[in-house]
């Protein structure tokens, strides 16, 4: 009776996110490829292709938009771990003063909302040349990204033994040897869940986008809002299920990447 | 010969520190800070160079404002508490799953990594008055056209947007949760078990205690991001009243210069109260729970 109960509870568990998992894929794909689709009916009365070709004719900017973001979250990306880092290594494995006063500092970008701090900025970055260029949208990016990146690397690097580096050191090896034969294979994981995040966290940036770019630093979210709120539903849907293909690629990667780190 | 620079400790800390030090300095709280000084009356663009009360004075008496805030802090907490008790059933129903199959991780990533803009899309194609509900209720009989469907998106209620934000956040927060349980593993439960606790004392006293830490943390992280979300609101709510990010960046973008020192401030306030209610709801849970640190740092 107990495990029947149980059973029951794991399976419906296992439906719902299961569901949860595939609805907005399969939603995504049948309004994109559905026309005339018109009240009440269930299915598409014409399956049809024209919003994926218009997507990707050169009248619909996308292709140029998939390259400025692809461009903009590889860069903030690797940005963000560069700059996490040594930041995490010596947040995980070193007690200091101040200690708690850096991680606050890391936590607030985290719990408050990065308008004003974007506004400001703005009017930073107006002084300098920065506005509607994708080195100001890179920057502002790194906001919302270090603190993430930073976070979740001092974790990876506080459950590694900082004797393991000793040790390679004493035995002779030199600093880059260290990093690529100890200390990289033992973060690898964390690391990839961190780039990840930094890179999801950038692809998927509307508002900062929209105010430092100032409308001409095109990526896709900006594109995509202005069809969901233009109204053709089928092209909307078929720029989302574009938006969410490397979100799906990623997620995939870091599930792997945490099995072969267990 | 290797040229050697002298550098104690603290020195080489503080150096490892900098450059995550200077993006949260220079961008974020030097951004605040120049943000804060615009919205009390240094904004150049329209000549404005003395202190003043003026603009959060002019919001105070603004009635569209009480209504974001009211909305917002509405639409933030009801989104959080749901995602919340979902996410807690979820990973409770996973967990014994979770232990043998890494499938679940994987199926709770995929909604995590779908762009809220992305989950907003297929929203409107399964919830608007013609979406795909509407047309299985006419299916079966049970409303005869698109206008008998109860409104979903663009509503008063604002249950497009908090859907929304369940669909993304609930598997975050069990995510959270499962990887906390599976670090716990069973022997509490087990321990309590033995000692004759029934399954809600067991839940009471010893599981809900236990994967406090990863709710609290992972549900304030949500809370603090739908307060100050934009995408989904701009997308699913309505004009009026609209989330406090909408009217914020609706000022700020508006033709007339004048407008954007309060909608600055707009921002500000919204920046002061997210970290006023963070602070608030950890000392709630750490009064509630005995918590003492709740982040998993």
């Amino acid at each position: 009776m107990k495990i029947t109960a149980n059973k029951a509870g794991w399976i419906a568990s296992l439906l719902a996110i299961s569901g949860l998992a595939a609805l907005p894929l399969i939603l995504l794909a049948t309004r994109s490829l559905a026309h005339a689709w018109y009240w009440p009916a269930l299915l598409p009365p014409v399956w049809s292709i024209r919003a994926w070709r218009y997507v990707f004719s050169p009248a619909a900017e996308v292709l140029p938009a998939l390259l400025t973001s692809s461009v903009i979250a590889l860069a903030v990306t690797l940005l963000a771990v560069m700059v996490a880092l040594p930041a995490a290594r010596t947040l995980a494995w070193q007690e200091f003063r101040g200690k708690h006063a850096v991680l606050f500092a890391l936590l607030l970008p985290v719990l408050t909302p990065p308008l004003a701090a974007t506004m400001g900025v703005h009017s930073l970055f107006l002084r300098y040349g920065l506005t509607d260029t994708m080195i100001g949208v890179v920057l502002i990016h790194l906001i919302s990204t270090v603190p993430y990146a930073t976070l979740m690397l001092t974790g990876s690097f506080s459950r590694l033994d900082p004797d393991y580096e000793a040790q390679a050191r004493t035995l002779g090896a030199r600093a880059f040897d260290v990093w690529r034969h100890v200390t990289f294979p033992a973060i690898a994981p964390g690391l990839a869940v961190a780039a990840s995040f930094a890179f999801l966290i950038s692809w998927s940036q509307y508002l900062t986008t929209l105010l430092i770019g100032g409308g001409r630093i095109l990526t896709l979210p900006l594109i995509l809002i202005g069809f969901q709120r233009g109204g053709d539903e089928a092209i909307a849907a078929a720029l989302s299920l574009i938006f969410l293909a490397p979100a799906a690629i990623v997620a995939f990667s870091v599930a792997r990447f945490l099995k072969e780190g267990k | 010969m290797k040229l050697q620079i002298p550098m104690t400790l603290t020195a080489r800390r503080w150096l490892m520190l900098s450059p995550a030090l200077a993006v949260i300095g220079v961008l974020f709280v030097g951004g605040l800070a120049l943000a804060a000084a615009q919205s009390l009356g240094y904004f150049a663009p329209t000549g404005e160079n003395a202190f003043t009360f003026r603009h959060y004075a002019e919001l105070s008496r603004d009635r569209e404002v009480y209504a974001s805030l009211w909305l917002t802090l509405k639409l933030a907490t009801l989104a959080t508490v749901i995602s919340a008790v979902c996410a807690l059933a979820l990973a409770l129903g996973l967990r014994e799953f979770a232990r043998r199959s890494r499938a679940v991780n994987l199926l709770l990533q995929i909604p995590l990594s779908v762009p809220h803009l992305a989950m907003a899309g297929a929203l409107i194609t399964l919830i608007a008055p013609s979406g795909m509900l509407a047309r299985g209720a006419y299916a079966l009989g049970l409303i005869g056209q698109p206008a008998d469907f109860p409104a979903l998106i663009n509503d008063q209620y604002g249950a497009g947007i908090v859907l929304s934000y369940v669909l993304k956040e609930a598997p975050f927060i069990a995510l959270m949760t499962l990887a906390l349980l599976a670090r716990l593993g069973d022997e509490y439960e087990q321990a309590a078990r033995v000692l004759g606790a029934s399954a809600w004392q067991r839940f009471r006293f010893v599981t809900l205690p236990l994967v406090a830490p990863a709710v609290v943390s992972a549900s304030l992280i949500v809370f603090a991001f739908i307060f100050g979300a934009f995408e989904v609101p701009f997308i699913l709510g309505r004009p009026y009243p609209a989330m406090l990010s909408v009217v914020a960046q609706q000022r700020y973008l508006d033709v007339n210069l004048m407008a954007r020192p309060g909608a600055i401030a707009l921002a500000v306030i919204s920046t002061l109260l997210t970290a006023a209610l963070a602070w608030a709801y950890l000392r709630l849970t750490r009064a509630l729970i005995g918590l003492e640190r709740p982040f998993i740092l």
